[in-house]
């Protein structure tokens, strides 16, 4: 917008050596570098100070606590790789990492479904009101999970809840699902799902913008039912949208806990722990800090190579477009 | 954009086939099936808006009337009594201020700190950038419960546990934000800087006057996300504060669900909740494109 006023006359060479009229010789250039060096470490110093102290540092210190047997009390000492073993070993500790796999199992496939098919519906030109629809299935984005958790186990709960009233009407008994050691974790995961269906909707709506309507055109064209379409048109459009939302997905998955902590506290018998629950149990109420160290350090490491899968799919998918 | 290439592949495969035109059946189906898409989405919001109802009608509702059975969603009078129970257990309205302070003083210094490195690493071709930015994405990746054993051990030292300065300087500034700015302020054209430069314009005066200017959607953006997910938080302030008259209200109402003996007192729950979520759901409602704009945002970079 502004630059038109500068014209470009005057513009100031974007490189050192980029052919300027004047040519600039070589201790001018080591200064201007230096000076620029100099600006940018201004710029990025505060926060770096504290990304370097508050995550940095504690990941270092992370390591080093989990292979000691630190209580939060008194000196520590170095245990070697024991916490480790006891992680792998311990079956509730195992019973929490399975656990979380099977919330990430259920969450991811489940929330990316909704999403998509919230996104489905909302992409249709033709659907009256969808500003509001959109503002209502969005609106669990800003509410905490801690409220939502208390909701929820307030509309689930056998002796008040309106939704085991309703399935009664139904005919379907519905017992307590928090006190049922095989119902109690689809439970934390399905209101993990609720709040989050509608960040993966507007993801998906801005991918599904993204895909040509011509496209759409021809298939109908060539008498391609909304399956058909949905097939050989949508998906295929939302491959690059796809590979961002599962590993987001399942990153996110994997550090559940507030509605764990509000709902069930891991009950009923460990059926709802986790490894971030356990993170804080172990750390905080039992002062484990060694084995919530080690433990954090499973996490660390099942996050990073989520994160190396992302990495890897997304610059695969760059040289294939190249 | 990459798959187009494969999709119309796969249409001109489909367009090999015997083309048909929609007769009155096809308009037929695509009546109802318009149709059809309504009561779906009625489903979808009134199951979504159904916990935020039950907050809303329970709170003013009398315990009672919560109590009871068959539910009566809609009360039959209406009531203050559970938030008389709210502030007789919870200091609530020290901890929503409590809430305020930490949300807002973390979103302010985030928006400071995470823009001038993000305009660094964007704006200026220093040596070693590469390189620190790729550190960063690293870093990016660390879940910070992974952290919370040495990160409260160092609070702890500091003597920070109870205190604003324990809450909020470990959030100071963070990767996920620098990231999120940073991709915006490279898409703004460098002619803008150029001629503020032959202006006479030092780096502050570019930084501050050209390109936060142009970059308010993106850090608007941000600055909605951090003060949501600080309100919200539970973990962090769960523990990083044990007294409870500077604990945020999210932390403060968690422990309601445990202080009651029996029955919970439901009602005064909801009230509370209530009281959670009102400023951020109103919050939403004036600002709601750029929220949803910001997602897709934030969906973009990968």
């Amino acid at each position: 917008m502004t630059s038109t006023t500068a014209g470009p006359t005057y513009r100031a060479p974007r490189r050192l050596g980029g052919g300027g009229p004047r040519p600039d010789n070589s201790r001018q250039i080591a200064s201007r570098e230096r000076g620029r060096t100099l600006r940018a470490t201004a710029f990025l110093i505060p926060a770096l100070a504290v990304i370097v102290a508050f995550v940095l540092i504690p990941a270092i210190l992370a390591l080093r606590l989990s292979f000691t047997d630190a209580s939060g009390f008194g000196e520590a000492s170095w245990i070697g790789l024991d916490n480790y073993v006891s992680v792998f070993s311990d079956p509730a500790t195992v019973r929490a990492i399975v656990n979380t796999m099977l919330y990430a199992a259920m969450y991811g496939p489940l929330v990316i479904a909704v999403g998509l098919g919230a996104a489905l519906l909302l992409n249709r030109k033709d659907v009256p009101l969808r500003g509001f629809f959109r503002t209502i299935i969005f609106l669990p984005f800003v509410i905490s999970m801690a409220v939502a958790s208390l909701a929820w186990g307030f509309l689930l709960d056998p002796n008040l809840g309106l939704i085991p009233y309703w399935l009664g009407g139904l005919g379907i008994r519905m017992g307590d699902v928090f006190a049922s050691t095989t119902w109690a974790l689809p439970a934390v995961t399905a209101v993990a799902i609720w709040k989050s269906f509608g960040y993966f909707m507007v993801i998906f709506l801005a991918g599904l913008q993204g895909i040509p309507r011509y496209l759409y055109e021809a298939a109908i064209l060539d008498g391609a039912g909304a399956w058909r379409q949905f097939r050989a048109v949508t998906l295929p459009g939302l491959r690059s949208t796809m590979t961002f939302v599962i590993v987001f997905a399942i990153i996110g998955a994997f550090q559940a806990f507030d509605q764990i902590y509000i709902m069930t506290q891991g009950g009923p018998d460990r059926a709802t722990e986790t490894i971030v629950y356990r993170i804080y149990t172990d750390g905080f109420r039992d002062f484990r800090m060694g084995f919530a160290s080690a433990l954090s350090y499973v996490l660390l490491a099942i996050t990073l190579l989520l994160g190396l899968i992302q990495l890897r799919v997304g610059t695969k998918r760059e040289k294939d477009l190249e | 954009m990459t798959s187009t290439t494969s999709s119309s592949a796969r249409v001109a495969t489909l367009a090999s086939r015997t083309p048909r035109r929609g007769g009155s059946a096809v308009r037929a189906t695509r009546v109802l099936r318009q149709f059809g898409v309504v009561p779906g989405l009625l489903v979808f919001a009134a199951l979504t808006s159904l916990p935020v109802l039950v907050v809303v009608l329970g709170a003013f509702s009398p315990e009672s009337e919560v109590l009871s059975w068959p539910p009566n969603f809609i009360p039959s009078r209406f009531t203050l009594e559970n938030f008389d129970g709210l502030t007789a257990r919870v200091p609530v309205l020290l901890q929503s201020w409590n809430s305020l302070v930490f949300a807002g003083v973390v979103t302010a210094s985030a928006l400071v700190l995470n823009s001038l490195a993000a305009y660094a690493l964007a704006r200026i071709e220093f040596r070693g950038r590469i390189a620190i930015f790729t550190v960063l994405i690293a870093i990016m990746m660390v879940p910070f419960q992974a952290l919370l054993v040495p990160i409260y051990q160092m609070v702890s030292a500091l003597g920070w546990v109870n205190t604003l300065a324990g809450l909020v300087i470990p959030r100071a500034a963070d990767v996920a934000g620098i990231f999120l700015l940073r991709q915006f302020f490279i898409t703004l054209p460098r002619d803008l800087d150029s001629a503020a430069r032959i202006d006479g314009a030092g780096e502050l005066r570019v930084f501050w006057s050209i390109v936060l200017p142009n970059a308010k959607p993106a850090l608007l953006t941000m600055a909605l996300f951090h003060f949501v997910g600080n309100w919200n938080d539970l973990l962090w302030p769960l523990i990083m504060t044990s007294d409870s008259s500077v604990r945020p209200l999210t932390a403060g109402l968690a422990l309601l669900t445990g202080s009651a003996t029996g029955v919970a007192p439901y009602g005064v729950m909801m009230a509370g909740s209530l009281v959670a979520i009102v400023p951020l759901v109103v919050l939403y409602l004036i600002v709601q494109r750029r929220f949803i704009e910001g997602v897709a945002m934030t969906g973009m970079k990968g």
